[in-house]
C-alpha cells in the first residue's frame, strides 16, 4: 500500500458491530484513528457527511474514502490488506459462501430475533422468541461444527468472518448474564459454541480490543434506565 | 477456481416471478453457464427444496456439484468467484464494498420499504410512497454520469437492482401509484432503457404480460385493490 495510508474508524466503545471493525483492523496489523462518536449527543459532521444513507457506525474511512456496514468494512479489510495474514475469509468460493451466509444469518434473523425477545414485555412473545433464539443458537452450532472442520474457529485455525460477526455479541452476552442471570450460550445445549466463545475471548486479537464486561453491564443498566424515563415520561 | 468441465453440474431451484431468483439466471446467463432450473412451487415446496435450504426453506437455491448455496446476495458472489468471465463485482476493494452496499441497500431497504405500498390506501400509502422516493433518490444520484451502476457494463447493482426496473415500476401499473415518475427519477429512467438494450436482461426477466397477469393475480389474492 502506499506511504501515506490514512485510516480511521468512528464507531462508539460499547457497539458489537464497531468490534467488528476493530478486530479486522488488529488481525492485520493496521494502525488507525479511532473515533468515538457521542450517539446520545450529536452525530459529528464527518459521520453524518461518510455515511449519509444510514448515519450509523461503524464507518471505516481509508485515505478520505468511508466504507460502511460492520460485515462490509470486514471484507473490505481483508481485501485491502489482503499481504497480511491471516486471511479473514476462507479462500474456496464455496467456503466463502458459507461464511457469508451463516453471517448474513446471525445478522438478518438471529440477532434480531434475540434484540425482539429481550425488548419485548410481553411474556408470550418472549418465550416465543427465545425459542426462535435457541433453535438458531443450535443451528449456529451444526454451522462452527461444518465450517471449523475440527478446528478451533468457524474460519478453521485462525479468526474469519463468523468468528468475528457472532463473537462481536460475546461480552453483551456475558454482561447481560452477569445482570440477569440469563445465559444465552448454554454449555450443555450447544457445547462447542460454548468453548469457542471462550477461545474467542481469550484470543491475543480480541481480548485487548473487546470492552471490559463490567463496563457493557453498566452501559445496559443505564440502557434500561433511559428506555424507562422515557417510556414513564410520554 | 473451478474450470469449466463437462461434469459440471449446476441447478438452481428458483421461481418465474421471483425478482431474486431471475437475479441468479441474469448473471449465470452473463457468464454463459449452463444451468438445469427447477421451478418451485412456494405455495407447496418441494422436498427437495427443505433439503438444500432448510434454514431459509426459499428459493432461489444454487446447486453446484451437489453443494447447495443460498441467499441470493451469496450466490451472486459465489458465481462471480468461481466463473471469471464478464465479472459483475469491480475489482477494486472499494468500488467492492461501494457494490455491496448498494446491493443491499436495494434488497433491505427498497424492497422492505416499497413491499408496504401494495395493502395500503390513502395517506398510509403515501407515506410509504414517499419513504420509497426518498430512498430511490439515493439511487438516481448514483446513476448519474453512468449508463450502468456499474459504470458502461452491467455489473453486481444492476442485476440486484432489477427488483426495482422489472417489479417495483411493473407494480405500478397494477396499483396505480406511480412510485418512480420519470420526472423526479430521469436517471432512473434512463438506466431501465439501458437495461432493456441489454440481451441478456432481455432473455431473462419475467415476459411484462403474463409477470404483470400474475401480480394482478397475487393482488387480488390479498384483496388488494387493482387500478
Amino acid at each position: 500500500m502506499g506511504e501515506e495510508e490514512e485510516v480511521k474508524l468512528l464507531g462508539t466503545w460499547y457497539s458489537p458491530v464497531v468490534l467488528r471493525a476493530k478486530i479486522a483492523l488488529r488481525l492485520k496489523s493496521v494502525d488507525y484513528d479511532y473515533v468515538e462518536e457521542d450517539l446520545f449527543g450529536s452525530k459529528s459532521e464527518l459521520l453524518l457527511k461518510s455515511n449519509p444513507v444510514y448515519k450509523k457506525v461503524p464507518v471505516l474511512i481509508h485515505n478520505s474514502k468511508p466504507v460502511c456496514e460492520s460485515l462490509n468494512i470486514v471484507e473490505y479489510i481483508d481485501e485491502t490488506w489482503n499481504s497480511s495474514e491471516p486471511s479473514i475469509l476462507p479462500s474456496h468460493p464455496h467456503d466463502r459462501a458459507l461464511a457469508r451466509f451463516w453471517s448474513a444469518f446471525v445478522d438478518d434473523k438471529w440477532f434480531q430475533a434475540l434484540m425482539a425477545a429481550v425488548v419485548t414485555k410481553s411474556e408470550d412473545a418472549k418465550a416465543k422468541g427465545m425459542e426462535e433464539v435457541e433453535e438458531g443458537l443450535l443451528q449456529l452450532e451444526d454451522a462452527f461444527i461444518a465450517l471449523s472442520k475440527g478446528k478451533s474457529f468457524f474460519g478453521g485455525e485462525t479468526i474469519g468472518l463468523m468468528d468475528i460477526c457472532l463473537g462481536s455479541f460475546l461480552v453483551f452476552f456475558k454482561a447481560r448474564e452477569k445482570l440477569k442471570k440469563e445465559k444465552i450460550l448454554d454449555e450443555l445445549k450447544t457445547p462447542s459454541l460454548y468453548r469457542w466463545a471462550n477461545r474467542f475471548l481469550s484470543d491475543e486479537m480480541v481480548k485487548n480490543v473487546v470492552p471490559e464486561i463490567d463496563r457493557v453491564a453498566k452501559f445496559i443498566v443505564e440502557l434500561e434506565d433511559r428506555a424507562q424515563s422515557v417510556a414513564l415520561s410520554s | 477456481m473451478a474450470e469449466r468441465s463437462e461434469s459440471e453440474e449446476v441447478k438452481l431451484l428458483g421461481m418465474w416471478a421471483s425478482p431474486f431468483s431471475r437475479r441468479i439466471e441474469i448473471a449465470l446467463t452473463l457468464k454463459g453457464v449452463s444451468y438445469e432450473f427447477s421451478e418451485e412451487d412456494i405455495t407447496n415446496k418441494s422436498s427437495l427444496l427443505l433439503q438444500l435450504n432448510p434454514v431459509y426453506k426459499m428459493i432461489p437455491v444454487l446447486v453446484h456439484n451437489g453443494k447447495p448455496i443460498s441467499e441470493s446476495l451469496v450466490i451472486l458472489e459465489y458465481i462471480d468467484e468461481t466463473w471469471r468471465d464478464n465479472p459483475i463485482l469491480p475489482q477494486d476493494p472499494y468500488e467492492k464494498a461501494m457494490a455491496r452496499f448498494w446491493a443491499k441497500f436495494v434488497d433491505e431497504q427498497i424492497y422492505v420499504t416499497a413491499m408496504k405500498v401494495v395493502g395500503k390506501i390513502g395517506e398510509e400509502r403515501d407515506a410509504v410512497v414517499e419513504a420509497t422516493r426518498d430512498l430511490l433518490m439515493f439511487l438516481e444520484k448514483e446513476l448519474v454520469g453512468k449508463d450502468f451502476f456499474g459504470g458502461r457494463s452491467l455489473g453486481f447493482v444492476d442485476i440486484v437492482a432489477t427488483l426495482v426496473a422489472f417489479w417495483l415500476m411493473r407494480t405500478e401499473e397494477i396499483v396505480g401509484v406511480k412510485v418512480v415518475p420519470v420526472d423526479k427519477f430521469p436517471e432512473i429512467h434512463r438506466w431501465v432503457k439501458n437495461l432493456l438494450g441489454n440481451d441478456v436482461i432481455k432473455k431473462c426477466i419475467p415476459p411484462e404480460d403474463e409477470h404483470l397477469q400474475y401480480i394482478r393475480a397475487r393482488m387480488e389474492k390479498l384483496n388488494v385493490k387493482s387500478a
